[in-house]
C-alpha cells in the first residue's frame, strides 16, 4: 500500500465561493438561455427573476471575493507564467494518456498550474468582467438616459450573450479538467474537503 | 468530513437565499389571496404563444397585479362609502340626487311640440349651455389639429365605414347633438338648435328619427319605409323633466355599433351597455360600474379624450393632460414588480391589459363596398345575417365580416395621426392597402409607445383618375342617392359636387385601412398579456419593427457561432476522455501481461531450481 497524506490546498472560503458561484453560475446559465429564447422550462417571467436575483448575488459574491483576493494576497495565484507550461501541455497531449503523473504538484502556495493560471485569468479578466458588466447595463436599461446611453439593448445584449456562450465552454471544460487529478474525482474532494491525498514524497511509483 | 459538512450548510444557506430571492413575487401573490381565476373562454386556447399560458409563469408577475386590483378595489369601495354618507344606503335614499328637481320648474309644465323649444326651457336656466356646446366636438364636428394642422372632424374625414358627410347630412346628423343639420348650410351659431335632451335623457325614450336631420319624429312615422317599424314622437314634456348626466345609454346610442344594424357604425361595442368584470374591469355593472362619463369628463360641454388628439405618449404629457388616460388615476408607478413599471415608458398600459377585443360581443372587421347592389330576383334590397344574427350583407352598403375575441395588432404611436381627409390624393397600391388614418411613430422615437389597435379593413370607392377617395351621395330623396338608385357613378357625381371635389367620372374600388386605438375593454389583472407573451420568438411583437426585445431577438449568427463552440468543447473532452480511459486500459492490460509473464518466469525459474535441487 502506498502512503497518502492529507495536504491543504483549500481556504474554507474559497471553497463556498468556488462552489457558490458554481451554483448561481448553472443557475444563471439555465435560466439566461431560457430568457434568450433557447427553451421554455420556467417561463419567461420566473426565468427573468430567477435571473435577475442570482446575477446580483453574483455580482456580491464577486464583491467578496476580490476582497479576499486581494487581503490575502490570493490574487498573485494568478499572475500568468509561461514556465513549464509546454510541460503541462505536453502532460495533456501525451503524458496523461501514459499514465503520468502530473507534472505540477498542488502546494498551498502554488495551487495553479501554468495552464490553469491562464485559463482563470481569462475567466476573471474577459468572461466575468464582460457578463457582469453588461448584464448590469442590461438591468439598469431603464437608467440609461441618466447615465447618457441611449439606443436599443442590441449590442449590450449580444455581447452578453456571447459572454454566456463562452462561460459555457469554459464550464465544459472546467469539469472535465477535474477529473485530470491524480484520481478522477481527487480535484474535487480537494474542493469540497480543502485537502487533497498526495502520496508521500519518497513514494514515486506510478499508477 | 467536519469540513465538508460546513461547506454543505453553507450550500444549503445559499441555496435558501436563492430560492428565497426568485421566489419573492410569489409570496406576496400568495399572501395578497387573489387566486386566479378559472381563465376566461376568450383567454382559453390562448393562440400561437409557444403555449406561455401555462400557469407557472401567469402565476407570479400576474397574481401580484391580482392583488393591486383588490386594494384598488377596496379604496373604491371606500370612496363610494365616503359619498354615501355614513349611514350607508339609508341615507343614500333620503339624500336627493341633484340639487334641482327639474318637475318643479315652471318653464317645464308646458308642453313641447319640438326639440328646440325645450332648448329654449332649457337655456332660461342653464344660460350659457349653448355657448359652451357650439364649440364641442359633438356639436361642431370639426377639430383643427394644433400640431399637424390638419382639419379633422366628421364634417372632413372620410372613413371606411359610412364614408363621407357632405351630401348625406340628413342621415348622419342622426348622431349629431343638434338639431336640422340638413346640409352643408347649417348654422353652426344656432344656439336654439343645441339638442341638450339626445345626451341628457335619463328615461331612455327620446330618440331622433333617422334620415330626420337629427330631428325627433314629430307624430308617428314609419321608417324605414315600409318595415312596419313606427317611431312614435317622444314625450319631449316628460323627458324634459327628467333629464339627468349622460350615461352608457345615451352615449352608446351613437358610439355603440350594432351587430344588426350597420348603420350604427360606432366602433365601440354595446357589450359597455352593461359589461361583467371579464368584459371591463372598469365599466363592471357590478362592481365599479364607471359611466362613459366618469373618465370622459366634459368640463364646459368639451368632452376629453377624443379620438383626434389621443394621448399617451410621454410621461409629462399623458400625466397632465386628462382624466381620460389611465395613468390619470394608476399613476406611472402601477405595478408592485418594479421590471413591469419600467415597460411604461414604451408600452402603453393597454397592451397588456386588453390582451383581447370583442370579448362580450362581436366587433365589424371589414366593411366592403364593392359587394353593395345586389339585389333579389325581383330587384328588391336584400339583408343577410349570419348563425350568430350579425348582418353580413345588405345590399345599400355591402359585405360586413365580424369577428369575436380578436388579438390586436401591434404598433408604435407617438400620438400624432396623419389622416386622409376629403379630397386628399391617395396612392392607391394593389399590394399594400390605403391607410386612412395613419398613426404615426417607431421604436427611434422616444415619444412612441407600443399600442394596441383595432385595424377595420374596407374595400370603398374612388376616383380613379384623381385618386381622391370618393364622397358618395347615400341617402336621400333624389334619384342620385346611391340608397335609391344604387347607382355609383351618379352617387359619386352627386356627393363629390356636394363637398366640392372634383370628379373625373371614373370610380373604382380600394382596399383601405383605419387604425382604432383600443382604450376601453380593460380585462381583469390576471388575465393581462403574461411576459412571454412578447419575450418570445413568434409572440405578438414578433412583426413589430425595432428594438431589442430580450426572448425575441438574437443574433443567428451568434447563436450558431456559440453553440458550435459549445460542441466542439463537448467533443473535445468527450474524445480526450475516451483516448484516456482508452489508454488506462491498455496499460492495465499490459501491466496484467507483464505481471502474469513475470509470476510465470519466478514459476518456472522456481520449478527450475526444483528440478535443479532433485
Ligand atoms: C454577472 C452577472 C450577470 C448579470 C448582472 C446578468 C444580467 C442579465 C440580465 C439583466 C438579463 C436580461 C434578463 C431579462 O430580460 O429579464 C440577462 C440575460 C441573459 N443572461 Fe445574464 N447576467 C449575468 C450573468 C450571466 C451568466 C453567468 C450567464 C450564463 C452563464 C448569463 C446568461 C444570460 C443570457 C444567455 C441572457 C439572455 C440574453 C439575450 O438573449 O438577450 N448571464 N442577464
Amino acid at each position: 500500500m502506498r502512503k497518502k497524506q492529507k495536504v491543504w490546498i483549500y481556504a474554507r472560503f474559497e471553497r463556498f465561493w468556488h462552489w457558490a458561484q458554481a451554483a448561481l453560475i448553472i443557475v444563471l446559465g439555465v435560466t439566461g438561455f431560457e430568457v434568450h429564447g433557447t427553451y421554455r422550462l420556467f417561463g419567461f417571467a420566473a426565468a427573468s427573476d430567477i435571473h435577475r436575483v442570482a446575477a446580483l448575488m453574483l455580482v456580491i459574491l464577486a464583491i467578496f471575493s476580490m476582497f479576499w483576493h486581494f487581503t490575502t494576497g490570493e490574487w498573485k495565484q494568478y499572475l500568468p507564467t509561461t514556465e513549464n507550461l509546454n510541460v503541462v501541455f505536453r502532460f495533456y497531449t501525451k503524458g496523461i494518456f501514459r499514465g503520468e503523473p502530473h507534472p505540477f504538484e498542488k502546494t498551498r502556495l502554488s495551487k495553479l498550474n501554468p495552464l490553469q493560471r491562464f485559463t482563470y485569468l481569462g475567466f476573471k479578466l474577459l468572461i466575468f468582467p464582460v457578463l457582469a458588466t453588461t448584464g448590469l447595463l442590461y438591468l439598469f436599461y431603464n437608467m440609461w438616459p441618466r447615465i447618457g446611453l441611449s439606443g436599443p439593448l442590441t449590442v449590450v445584449a449580444l455581447l452578453h450573450t456571447a459572454g454566456a456562450f463562452l462561460l459555457v465552454v469554459f464550464f465544459v471544460v472546467h469539469v472535465y479538467m477535474t477529473t485530470t487529478g491524480r484520481t478522477p474525482t481527487a480535484n474535487l474532494k480537494a474542493m469540497v474537503t480543502g485537502y487533497e491525498e498526495v502520496p508521500v514524497t519518497n513514494d514515486t511509483r506510478h499508477g | 468530513m467536519d469540513n465538508l459538512q460546513r461547506f454543505l450548510l453553507l450550500g444549503i444557506l445559499l441555496l435558501a437565499l436563492l430560492v428565497g430571492g426568485a421566489g419573492r413575487p410569489h409570496a406576496t401573490a400568495h399572501s395578497g389571496g387573489a387566486e386566479p381565476a378559472e381563465a376566461p373562454v376568450w383567454q382559453q386556447g390562448e393562440d400561437h404563444e409557444d403555449g406561455e399560458e401555462e400557469d407557472g409563469e401567469e402565476e407570479d408577475g400576474e397574481e401580484e397585479d391580482g392583488e393591486e386590483e383588490e386594494d384598488e378595489e377596496e379604496a373604491a369601495h371606500e370612496r363610494e362609502d365616503e359619498e354615501r354618507g355614513p349611514g350607508g344606503a339609508e341615507a343614500e335614499d333620503e339624500i336627493p340626487e341633484s340639487t334641482a328637481d327639474h318637475h318643479k320648474f315652471e318653464v317645464l309644465q308646458q308642453p313641447f311640440a319640438s326639440g328646440p323649444e325645450v332648448t329654449r326651457a332649457c337655456l332660461t336656466c342653464h344660460t350659457n349651455a349653448s355657448a359652451q356646446m357650439i364649440h364641442a366636438l359633438h356639436w361642431t364636428w370639426e377639430f383643427a389639429h394644433p400640431d399637424t394642422g390638419q382639419l379633422l372632424g366628421k364634417r372632413h374625414l372620410i372613413n371606411n365605414s359610412a364614408l363621407a358627410v357632405p351630401s348625406n347630412e340628413a342621415a348622419c346628423a342622426t348622431c349629431h347633438a343638434g338639431y336640422g343639420y340638413r346640409d352643408g348650410s347649417f348654422d353652426f351659431a344656432a344656439e336654439e338648435q343645441v339638442d341638450c335632451l339626445v345626451c341628457h335623457d335619463t328615461t331612455g325614450t327620446y330618440a331622433k328619427l333617422p334620415q330626420n336631420a337629427g330631428q325627433p319624429a314629430t307624430e308617428a312615422t314609419e321608417f324605414p319605409p315600409g318595415s312596419g317599424t313606427i317611431w312614435e314622437p317622444p314625450n319631449l314634456q316628460e323627458i324634459a323633466r327628467e333629464v339627468g348626466p349622460t350615461s352608457r345609454q345615451t352615449c352608446g346610442a351613437c358610439h355603440f355599433s350594432d351587430t344588426r344594424n350597420p348603420g350604427h357604425h360606432g366602433k365601440l361595442s354595446p357589450e359597455l351597455l352593461e359589461p361583467d368584470h371579464e368584459v371591463d374591469v372598469h365599466m363592471d355593472v357590478e362592481e365599479r360600474n364607471f359611466s362613459c362619463g366618469h373618465c370622459h369628463i366634459a368640463p364646459k360641454h368639451q368632452v376629453e379624450g377624443s379620438r383626434y388628439q389621443p394621448i399617451g405618449q410621454s410621461e409629462e404629457r399623458f400625466r397632465h393632460h386628462t382624466q381620460a388616460a389611465c395613468v390619470a388615476c394608476h399613476g406611472l408607478q402601477v405595478h408592485k414588480e418594479s421590471k413591469l413599471n419600467d415597460h411604461i415608458d414604451r408600452i402603453a398600459c393597454v397592451t397588456c391589459h386588453i390582451p383581447r377585443f370583442a370579448r362580450g360581443e362581436a366587433a365589424m372587421m371589414s366593411w366592403d363596398w364593392s359587394q353593395a347592389g345586389q339585389t333579389d330576383a325581383e330587384g328588391l334590397p336584400v339583408s343577410r345575417f349570419d348563425d350568430e344574427g350579425r348582418i353580413i350583407y345588405d345590399t345599400r352598403r355591402g359585405a360586413f365580416t365580424w369577428d369575436e375575441n380578436v388579438i390586436p395588432e401591434y404598433i408604435w404611436f407617438n400620438g400624432v395621426i396623419s389622416y386622409t381627409t376629403i379630397g386628399d390624393t391617395i396612392n392607391p397600391d394593389p399590394s399594400a392597402p390605403v391607410v386612412i388614418n395613419r398613426l404615426e411613430g417607431r421604436y427611434e422615437d422616444e415619444q412612441a409607445r407600443i399600442w394596441p389597435v383595432r385595424v377595420f379593413r374596407g374595400v370603398q370607392p374612388y376616383d380613379r383618375e384623381r385618386n381622391t377617395l370618393a364622397v358618395v351621395h347615400l341617402e336621400g330623396q333624389d334619384e342620385s342617392a346611391y340608397w335609391r338608385s344604387l347607382d355609383w357613378d351618379a352617387a359619386i357625381a352627386a356627393g363629390m359636387e356636394e363637398a366640392g371635389i372634383p370628379y373625373s367620372g371614373e370610380y373604382g374600388f380600394v382596399s383601405t385601412e383605419m387604425y382604432w386605438l383600443l382604450n376601453h375593454g380593460v380585462a381583469p389583472a390576471e388575465h393581462a398579456l403574461h411576459c412571454g407573451a412578447c419575450h418570445s420568438r413568434n409572440g405578438r411583437l414578433a412583426n413589430l419593427p425595432g428594438g431589442y426585445i430580450p426572448g425575441r431577438d438574437r443574433s443567428l449568427a451568434l447563436d450558431m457561432i456559440g453553440w458550435l463552440l459549445v460542441a466542439v468543447s463537448l467533443v473535445g473532452v468527450i474524445g480526450h476522455g475516451s483516448l484516456r480511459f482508452a489508454a488506462h486500459r491498455q496499460r492495465q492490460a499490459s501491466e496484467k501481461r507483464q505481471r502474469q509473464a513475470a509470476r510465470r518466469k519466478t514459476q518456472e525459474e522456481s520449478q527450475q531450481q526444483q528440478k535443479k535441487e532433485q
